[in-house]
């Protein structure tokens, strides 16, 4: 009996608890396990990120959406690839950057699909306390659903491209020249999936109501799209050719598109002009870090006060 | 139609942050028919593009979606829904009085700006504007009754609402022509092509769908979709919030 103590009896004077941090003892049995800490703590929030946008560990019906927007992004490698059979061609008729441009619409929509759940539910059901309250910081959680949205984007993005391989070495294409593009393929899935992620949380954590949250960001980023294309239509109409050559960037799917088109020296998704040389990878290159560190310190401002509604 | 049930729709759909997505996209379609007119000065058939692809396109309906699933998506989401539901008040006066004001706020942040943005860009004679403004409205008209429908259906409505109204119209329209057939785009502007008569074909404003089939598609698709709603909301059932 020496071990329990009796119910309601005060803290013995000389033991402030484990950690030092009991506020009031209420009597029941300490944890005296191990703790494992921040670290863990960030651990298993990214894990618990990428399993909730797969839908796994949610009802059935939160795993239709994920899950039917992933078969759609996964179907058209298949098609591709047959095609080539087909028609015997000696390239896949649609690169391997060019993927994700081409279906930007359907990656949109499971970004907008995904990135609410991330963290609309904590705002918007007042746990955000709860969490900062454990030894993890603001900038930790905001990192772990950073890290989670970003990954769980690129498995979906990175599989498609792999799928897309797959079709082009049964289609005996040659071998070095598709495992140089999937590389490439899977970095610019990479970088992409992390913008991406990042616009989309920003987006997320200011609307704290779920269907607002999906609808706010596939309208970002379909309307930008659209106006990005009109714009340069209009610029080379009147002539301004450098000014035409950066404004696709206003699209974040250009923008890595342009990026991959400089760096990897691949050919631009359908046919559009980026901006030219070092200069203007470097411009596109501080673009995209000026969008991802800004979405961040605009996340890690956003949780401030316990990002209260 | 029940005043009290429209003054609280009207209320939480112009709530501090939807109000400021439905004034930015109109403010968006206007400001670039301005720039539009600055580079073709002000020829109809280079304002079609615009109108046609963004504003009938991805605007109208995104606008649509918005304010469709903002009139009774949002309630149902966290379940406030139920002390509507449980004042003596018929499900169906409760739905009604919902899709009036949803086509109200349409006609004023969707159709008019989409009006407003023709007569920025460039028309001849209000023409134009009266050939687009139509269709927008007829349109309006049916995507806000089937987006409410699908709030009333599934929680999932936005996602659903931008696959077809996106996907299935835009892309899939683009590849496979008989998509462009089962298309509330089309069908709306079957109805502006007539009104636009002879200007319609240099101007390319013009429909897969013949007027007669184009009217009675769109009846009967906003017809259903107000049954629908209504019926579906009269069986309600409210699922946790996850």
């Amino acid at each position: 009996m020496s071990g329990v103590e009796p119910i309601g009896a005060p803290v013995p004077p000389g033991d402030p608890g484990p950690a030092g941090d009991v506020i009031h003892d209420l009597g029941f049995r300490h944890y005296d396990g191990p703790r494992l800490g921040r670290g863990w703590v960030v651990r298993s929030l990214l894990v618990e990120t990428v399993r909730g946008v797969f839908g796994l560990g949610r009802p059935a019906r939160s795993k239709i959406m994920p899950w039917v927007l992933i078969g759609i992004l996964l179907a058209p490698p298949l098609v591709l690839a047959l095609s080539v059979l087909l028609t015997r061609s000696r390239e896949l008729p649609l690169s391997y950057t060019a993927y994700p441009v081409a279906m930007q619409l359907v990656v949109t929509l499971f970004v907008a699909g995904a990135a609410p759940y991330c963290v609309s539910r904590d705002l918007r059901h007042g746990v955000m306390p709860l969490y900062l309250s454990r030894p993890m910081t603001r900038a930790d959680y905001v990192l772990a659903k950073v890290a989670g949205l970003s990954l769980a984007l690129f498995a979906v993005l990175a599989s498609a491209e792999t799928l897309l391989l797959v079709g082009a070495l049964l289609a005996k294409l040659p071998v070095g020249d598709q495992l140089g593009g999937w590389a490439g393929g899977l970095v610019t899935a990479a970088v992409l999936s992390v913008l991406l992620a990042v616009i989309g949380l920003v987006v997320a954590a200011v609307t704290p109501r779920r269907g607002l949250g999906v609808a706010a960001i596939i309208t970002g980023l379909v309307v930008i799209t659209g106006v990005a294309q009109l714009l340069t239509a209009i610029a080379s109409e009147r002539g301004y050719d450098a000014l035409a050559s950066y404004l696709p960037v206003l699209d974040p799917y250009r923008l890595v598109d342009a990026l991959a088109v400089r760096v990897l020296g691949v050919g631009a998704a359908d046919g559009m002009t980026y901006p030219a040389g070092v200069g203007g990878a470097l411009v596109l290159a501080a673009i995209l870090a000026a969008v991802v560190a800004g979405g961040l310190a605009l996340l890690v401002r956003r949780y401030r006060k316990g990002g209260g509604l | 139609m029940n005043p009290v049930v429209m003054s609280l729709t009207l209320r939480g759909l112009l709530g501090r942050r939807r109000s400021v997505l439905l004034v930015l996209l109109p403010l968006l379609l206007v400001g670039l028919a301005g720039l539009v007119r600055w580079a073709s000065g002000a020829d109809p058939a280079q304002t079609v593009p615009l109108v046609d692809g963004l504003g009938l396109g991805t605007l109208l309906p995104l606008t649509c979606l918005l304010i469709g699933t903002g009139v009774i998506g949002s309630e149902i989401d966290d379940g406030s829904i139920v002390y509507l539901l449980a004042k003596p008040v018929a499900r169906r006066t409760i739905l009604l009085s919902k899709l009036v004001v949803a086509w109200g706020a349409a006609l004023v942040f969707a159709v008019l700006p989409t009006v407003l943005a023709v007569e920025v860009a460039g028309d001849e004679g209000a023409r134009l504007a009266l050939g687009v403004g139509v269709t927008a409205a007829l349109a309006a008209l049916a995507y806000v009754a089937i987006f409410v429908a699908l709030s009333v259906v599934t929680r999932n409505a936005v996602i659903l609402g931008l696959l077809y109204a996106l996907l299935w119209e835009s892309v899939l329209g683009g590849y496979v022509p008989g998509v462009r057939d089962v298309s509330v785009r089309q069908w709306a502007l079957a109805a502006g092509e007539r009104t636009l008569g002879g200007d319609a074909g240099p101007w390319g404003v013009t429909s897969d769908v013949a007027l007669p089939a184009a009217l009675v598609l769109l009846g009967v698709v906003t017809v259903g979709a107000v049954v629908l709603g209504v019926r579906r909301l009269q069986t309600l059932r409210l699922t946790p919030a996850e």
